[in-house]
């Protein structure tokens, strides 16, 4: 056990390292971006975004800066050698045909069997807004999430069952968080590493029956 | 037959026949491949009761966001209303001014494939178990399940590509693409907006991404200065 929680960026770089070489990957906005920052190039993993591109490259910066060229947060990227560009209905068929190997994204819960809720937090005055996160949710061949394991109120965000709308059901395969990294299973939560917490302290902060 | 414009009043001529209560495909992802001009052509015009069609609900004051402050459309249907530069729908919205339909982003973009493909409606994988799925028929096939969605029409669609020829073919830029090519099909009468025509055969048949038959109007516009405005972590 490791004494200290992970900072974002060290979980993106768990991440990042845990993506198998060649993969196609679609990072989801906010967080999960941070994954981008540690992918090793020499591994030939091709970026997807959901406007419409594969082969998406870092942020672009000075005169590289295209307003036609912006990733799905619709901030101003590069290409990469070998990049394609396709229309909507194609982004969107590549995700949901199941042709997407990795999807990483943020949540507001998952649950034990791996219902993901990241789209809306029920509020009554909250304006609903989904964008591509439902369609990657379900598409993708393995969805993982990156997230803090409690929320601000001390909280689990790992939940028996989420109490926010749904983006999916029983559609992520790993969390990643500041405590460690939780593999969903059909036996339950499974602990893959932990970081300054040890099982039995999760178990006991989660109140979920979680197995090394 | 595709009229190509290329006047000044361009815009204004291609949009002239919108008539109220119109359903108006906006292609677009934020700014990009938002077709400014139509959209400003389209607010000067006046149709009112539109329902409008596009990823997002406007960004900033221009384009999209000028068009829905006019009050002048009745229903947006999108994906992702709000963004931090998104105050003009969120004041209408919040006012109960303008009715909001939330599509998850690939159902937005298959529902209107349909339409264009003739299909009269899919069982689609996405939303299932969640509250967009809500009332809608649901089939296990394979084992999956499925949820019956239906094709969105409009009755015209505004977009923006980068070079037609004269008969109407299109080819677009980076991922200013995005719903182009899509709302194209799903439209009685598609409208395109572009910064260079060439002569018919000089686009290489190859590369043509929306083939004429899609397009009725090419309306040719100055190119624009680059301008960029930074949305944030949205989609």
């Amino acid at each position: 056990m490791s004494t200290k929680t992970l900072t974002k960026d060290e979980i993106a770089k768990l991440i990042a390292d845990d993506i198998p070489e060649g993969a196609f990957v679609n990072l989801g906005i906010g967080q999960p971006t941070l994954v981008a920052d540690h992918l090793d190039l020499e591994r030939g993993v091709v970026l997807h975004t959901e406007n419409g591109m594969l082969g998406m490259g870092r942020a672009a910066v000075g005169d590289e800066i295209d307003p036609d060229l912006i990733n799905a947060g619709k901030i101003p990227v590069v290409e990469t050698p070998g990049a394609s560009y396709f229309h909507h209905a194609d982004s969107f068929a590549m995700m949901r045909g199941g042709h997407l190997d990795v999807c990483v994204l943020g949540a507001f819960q998952v649950s034990v069997r791996g219902d993901l809720a990241n789209w809306h937090t029920g509020a009554r005055d909250a304006i609903p807004a989904v964008g591509g996160a439902m369609d990657l949710a379900i598409g993708a061949k393995d969805v993982y999430v990156m997230m803090t394991l409690f929320a601000k109120d001390g909280s689990s965000k790992l939940v028996p069952e989420c109490t926010y709308p749904l983006t999916g059901v029983a559609c992520v395969s790993r969390v990643y968080t500041d405590y460690g990294v939780l593999d969903i299973t059909n036996n339950g939560v499974r602990v893959d590493r932990v970081y300054g917490a040890t099982i039995a302290e999760l178990r006991e902060r989660t109140n979920l029956d979680l197995y090394p | 037959m595709t009229d190509v414009l290329d006047t000044n009043d361009a815009a204004d001529r291609a949009v002239a026949d919108i008539p109220d209560g119109a359903t108006v495909l906006i292609g677009g992802f934020g700014t990009a491949g938002q077709p400014m001009e139509l959209i400003d052509a389209l607010r000067h015009h006046g149709a009112s009761d539109l329902t409008v069609v596009n990823n997002n609900a406007g960004n900033g004051d221009t384009g999209l966001a000028a068009l829905l402050k006019t009050g002048n459309v009745a229903k947006i249907i999108c994906s992702f209303p709000r963004q931090s530069d998104s105050w003009v729908f969120d004041d209408l919205y919040r006012a109960g001014k303008i009715e909001l339909e939330v599509v998850p982003q690939g159902n937005l973009a298959e529902r209107m494939r349909a339409a264009g493909a003739g299909i009269g409606a899919f069982f689609g994988p996405t939303g299932v178990g969640t509250p967009v799925a809500a009332g809608k028929e649901e089939r296990i096939i394979d084992g999956r399940a499925y949820v019956l969605e239906y094709p969105i029409r409009g009755d015209y669609a505004l977009i923006k590509a980068h070079t037609a020829d004269r008969m109407g073919n299109l080819v677009y830029r980076k991922t200013a693409r995005n719903f182009g090519p899509v709302m194209a099909t799903a439209a009685t009468t598609t409208i395109v907006e572009v910064t260079d025509v060439v002569e018919t055969g000089e686009l290489d048949p190859e590369h043509v991404v929306t083939p004429s038959i899609y397009v009725n109007r090419v309306v040719k516009v100055a190119a624009a200065q680059p301008s960029h405005q930074q949305g944030g972590a949205e989609a």
